[in-house]
């Protein structure tokens, strides 16, 4: 959508240092690509995950911005005095929304390529990693396939092989200490081979720092469940199982928490369709599939789905 | 008294355990949670949370919607403390963009963030001793919290749902003679709580229902992931307002009420005492409320640099965390994750219940304040 | 003919119908009594103050749809409310309104031992209703009503037996003779029987804090659960006429029934201004609104507590007091 705000204007200059693109993604991206083709036929799997997202975009590009503008005006304009420092940065990025919005041609534009997974900037040059995290790379740094560091938070970047090990020497190693487990989720890339990040986000009631530890597992790809460290990981667990599918195994209670028992796929996914499924494809998915292919009243280019997007 | 080990059924009788479906819809199970419980007589063997039954999606309807509009969103998962969501929600988006927020924005998110505190506490207070049977609390603290609720009013215009907050400050300075409203509302409110505690806290029955029930160690907690008030009651100082501290809680001097046993009771007072410090701090932010705007440097249209960040706050209920991933690309948050504090210490649960008796089960549903709408989202 | 049947028999129906509108307006008194605790109005809509509440309930009630769960014992699901409540108005017959024969039905000379053995039938509806209702909760529920109130019988007999031994009558006219007599209300002869009888009674009639059986925020609405229309009005007013009747016994037994306050002194004499009934109406509504008041103070004990409570404290102290009591009437 709104492309004319050039990614490369929004790289903070001042947190963790501009990192264009880090080698995170897998492959480079051959841009566009993938999801400038997926209207038509239904290709076999990642593709629908394309076709969902940018669905919303290139319709309505310019309204949330033009409402978002009007609406931030007069605040912004309110608190134009204040904050003298580094004014330049955020101007800038406003000037292209307000200056978006004659959209002389906004048709044409080709939807933005699906992000192919997070930048996960590594630390700037010359910064000391804290005790826990050089603890991991002291004693495991086989394990460890990145670090990062953004906005203070420290994230490790750990293979999926040995997860448990790393989980464990933070956990008991000293320096460490992090004895609870603050949250357990994913986040979902798919063009991505591994598609999925696992993240866990640790804290020690001990030295009162945190650490996030992140692993990227592909869809069938098993993860060992944490609940044997730290039990508070069990419904947290159960829920990237529930809402992502990831294969975690040897989990106590592995069921679904949040969705009904016997619902199908996964919501959180970035494939899982927007509208749709729900009580009708529960009662009977013809219907809905037949009402999905109808076109919408607005007249625009809805494209159906695929059929396998159901399951 | 000590609670004895489950005691299985010997040889002698021909007993059968008792399963029975506590909720979805139940008077004191806080909404629509659903516990099964198996039963030995009236003791609790185990219990199976079953939550849910008003999954919303929040999260997912969060990734597709614009950084500045999901603040409203946030309002409907605890909302019985929607300020508090609010702010957790908008500091760690300025976590991610690096925005500074005036002094002023920052003393009044505080003055806002204690009173829903106070006012979610009041729900605590009143549906707990509900359910251990002592009526008129409820009355008393509902009676309260309307009181916060027309402040709320008076600040943003609505009583639950207050989408309060914006990126970068507050959407609107509070009205002339709020902080006076404020003010005589804290006086009257330690009158109040005097009033609560006269009614339970040296009632006999009130602690012979809270004292020894739902002990658990302070390891055992932390394993457990519960965070907030069950999790100092068991005596871990841990609250984020000390130990993170947003908003601008490092400006101001209060304490963080421990407990010993780790009981129902020690969760009990804890949170009565954090009345207390909630409304101190809202004293001295009122006493030291600076003069300027309200609203940060923010660009017109949010856009996060691509890149991820988990900032967490101690809402009423215990650690509330969002984790966000921008892709520094659209408009929306590419992933939008919040860490229910309710969820986590719904999940400790199973581990209280387990021995105690059907009364106890709702003493304890009741002591560890869930909100289902944030279980859920 | 006239004295054993027709005057009888009307004395019956006015005495019923009396109870039953008690019944209407204690509950309304209740929710009044709480709302003001509670800092509320309460009922306000219907009549003036809500005072024709009481009446818009029972008609309420009476014209629900009186459902029967399929999987019921149909039989005993119906016997059950009916169990409750006639023994809750049957007790009435031996209670004695005034001095005069005209103020109670009948006198009989057991007529303690009347009222014990009648309340308890009482149990068997709240039990029964529970097991007909072939649901999980009632079943709870009445499980620990039967629990509950065979245990607090033996408190509360206990505690009568001392009263009976100070009276050496158990005609309940005798025992409010005795007090005129003595020129001095029990309660300050018996007073560690007046609190057992009291604590008891709260048990007996499943009154806050000893509302276990219908504990709606445990046990959803307890053994009344599956209940409604008619049949939940019975329920509903056997629990209150229950209460009046203990009331009516505490005022009998310890605050001199019919009596006046102080009956041998002459100079209080005006008091008798009031008739006789009245007093006994009032004493009787007084402890009603301590009923309520409680209710409305105190949290709810748990069923182990309850029963540790009934079996390990009152108990004992129970016959403890009798001992006592018959010690002295030895000695002295």
């Amino acid at each position: 959508m709104t492309d004319d705000t050039k990614p490369g204007a929004d790289a903070p200059g001042e947190a963790g240092g501009a990192v264009s693109e880090p080698a995170a993604g897998p492959a480079p991206d051959p841009p566009a690509a993938a999801d400038a083709a997926p209207p038509k036929a239904a290709p076999p799997k990642p593709e629908p995950a394309a076709a969902a997202r940018p669905k919303s975009e290139p319709a309505p590009p310019a309204k949330p911005a033009a409402a978002e503008a009007a609406r931030q005006a007069p605040t912004a304009a309110s608190a134009k005095p204040a904050a003298p420092e580094k004014p330049a940065k955020p101007a800038a990025a406003a000037k292209p929304a307000a200056a978006a919005k004659p959209r002389p041609k906004p048709k044409p534009k080709p939807p933005p390529e699906p992000p192919k997974g997070p930048p996960d900037p590594p630390p700037p040059e010359g910064m000391e990693s804290p005790a826990a995290v050089a603890a991991v790379q002291e004693a495991l740094p086989d394990a460890i396939e990145a670090l990062s560091y953004w906005v203070g938070d420290w994230t490790l970047i750990v293979r999926r092989e040995r997860l448990l090990d790393v989980l464990e020497l933070l956990k008991t190693h000293e320096a460490a200490a992090f004895d609870y487990c603050s949250d357990v989720t994913a986040t979902d890339w798919p063009p991505r081979e591994r598609r999925f990040d696992l993240i866990y986000c640790l804290y020690s009631t001990r030295l009162r720092h945190r650490v996030r530890v992140k692993v990227r597992v592909g869809e069938d790809d098993a993860v060992e469940s944490v609940t044997g460290l730290w039990p508070a990981a069990n419904w947290l667990e159960r829920e990237v199982f529930d809402q992502f599918g990831v294969n975690i195994v040897n989990h106590p209670d592995r069921r679904r928490i949040l969705m009904p028992d016997e619902w199908q796929g996964h919501p959180q996914r970035k494939d899982y369709p927007l509208e749709g499924p729900g009580e009708l494809l529960m009662e009977n998915p013809q219907d809905w599939l037949r009402v999905r292919n109808l076109p919408d009243e607005a007249g625009t280019d809805r494209e159906p789905g695929p059929d396998t997007e159901i399951e | 008294m000590t609670v004895p080990a489950p005691r299985v059924s010997t040889t002698q009788f021909d007993t059968n355990e008792l399963v029975i479906n506590m909720g979805p819809q139940h008077p004191s199970t806080h909404g629509v949670l659903r516990v099964v419980l198996r039963l030995d007589g009236e003791r609790v063997l185990d219990a199976d949370c079953v939550i849910g039954y008003i999954h919303r999606g929040v999260e997912k309807l969060c990734e597709n919607r614009d950084w500045t509009h999901i603040v409203l969103l946030t309002d409907r998962m605890d909302y019985v403390a929607a300020a508090t969501n609010n702010l957790g929600y908008v500091e760690a988006v300025e976590k991610l963009m690096q925005i500074e927020v005036p002094r002023r924005a920052r003393y009044l998110r505080t003055v806002l963030a204690e009173l829903q505190r106070i006012a979610s506490h009041c729900l605590w207070l009143g549906t707990h001793a509900m359910d251990i049977g002592a009526m008129t609390v409820l009355l008393y603290a509902f009676r309260e919290r309307e009181l916060v609720l027309d402040l709320f009013e008076e600040f943003c215009g609505a009583r639950l749902t207050y989408n309060s907050m914006r990126v970068g400050g507050l959407p609107l300075d509070v009205p002339p003679g709020w902080d006076r409203k404020v003010r005589s509302f804290c006086d009257l409110m330690e009158g109040k709580l005097d009033d609560y505690e006269t009614l339970l806290t040296n009632n006999r029955i009130w602690l012979k229902r809270t004292r020894d029930v739902g002990v658990i160690s302070a390891e055992e907690a932390i394993g457990l992931g519960l965070c907030g008030p069950p999790l100092r009651g068991s005596g871990v100082s841990r609250d984020l307002r000390k130990d993170e501290p947003n908003a601008a809680y490092e400006e101001f001097d209060f304490d963080i009420p421990l407990g010993t046993r780790g009981d129902t009771y020690d969760r009990y007072l804890i949170r009565m005492e954090e009345f207390r410090q909630s409304i101190r701090i809202v004293r001295q932010a009122l006493d030291g409320l600076p003069e300027g705007p309200i609203m940060g440097k923010v660009p017109r249209l949010l856009k996060p640099p691509a890149g991820e960040t988990y900032h967490a706050i101690e809402s009423p209920k215990g650690e509330l965390g969002y984790f966000l991933v921008s892709d520094g690309k659209s408009t929306n948050p590419y992933r939008f994750r919040v860490r229910p504090p309710s969820f986590c210490n719904l999940q400790g649960l199973k581990r209280l219940v387990r021995g105690h008796l059907v009364a106890d089960v709702v003493a304890l549903i009741g002591t560890i304040d869930i909100v289902l709408g944030e279980v859920d989202r | 003919m006239l004295d054993t049947v027709v005057i009888p028999l009307l004395k019956i129906a006015v005495l019923v119908n009396a109870v039953l509108v008690a019944v209407t307006f204690l509950v309304l008194m209740e929710r009044k009594v709480i709302a003001w605790a509670q800092s509320r109005l309460g009922p306000m809509r219907v009549g003036p103050y809500g005072i024709l509440q009481a009446i818009a309930d029972p008609i309420k009630l009476i014209l629900k749809e009186d459902i029967t769960p399929v999987k019921a014992d149909r039989h005993v699901f119906t016997l059950a409310p009916i169990m409750s409540l006639v023994p809750a108005l049957v007790v009435f017959a031996v209670v004695p309104f005034g001095p005069d024969p005209l103020y109670y039905i009948g006198d009989i000379n057991v007529g303690l031992l009347f009222i014990i053995s009648v309340t308890s039938i009482g149990v068997y509806g709240i039990i029964l209703g529970g097991w007909a209702s072939n649901s999980k909760y009632p079943l709870l529920a009445s499980l620990r009503a039967s629990a509950q109130l065979i245990s607090y019988e033996i408190a509360v007999t206990m505690t009568l037996v001392s009263v009976i031994l100070t009276t050496g009558t158990l005609s309940l006219v005798g025992i409010v003779e005795a007090q005129q007599e003595s020129g001095i209300w029990f309660a300050f002869i018996q007073p560690v029987a007046l609190v057992l009888i009291f604590i008891g009674g709260l048990a007996e009639t499943n009154r806050a804090p000893f509302d276990l059986p219908e504990a709606e925020t445990e046990l959803t609405g307890g053994f009344h659960t599956e209940y409604s229309g008619m049949r939940f009005a019975l329920f509903f007013l056997a629990e209150y006429a229950n209460m009046i009747v203990i009331s009516a016994i505490v005022v009998l037994m310890f605050f001199g029934g019919w009596l006046r306050p102080f009956p041998n002194i002459a100079f209080l004499g005006f008091l008798d201004l009031l008739p006789a009934w009245i007093w006994f109406v009032g004493k009787v509504f007084l402890f009603l609104y301590v009923f309520i008041w409680i209710r409305a103070t105190l949290p709810r004990y748990r069923y182990d507590q309850l029963m540790s409570l009934g079996w390990k404290v009152l108990i004992p102290v129970a016959i403890g007091n009798l001992v006592v009591t018959g010690v002295f009437k030895v000695v002295f």
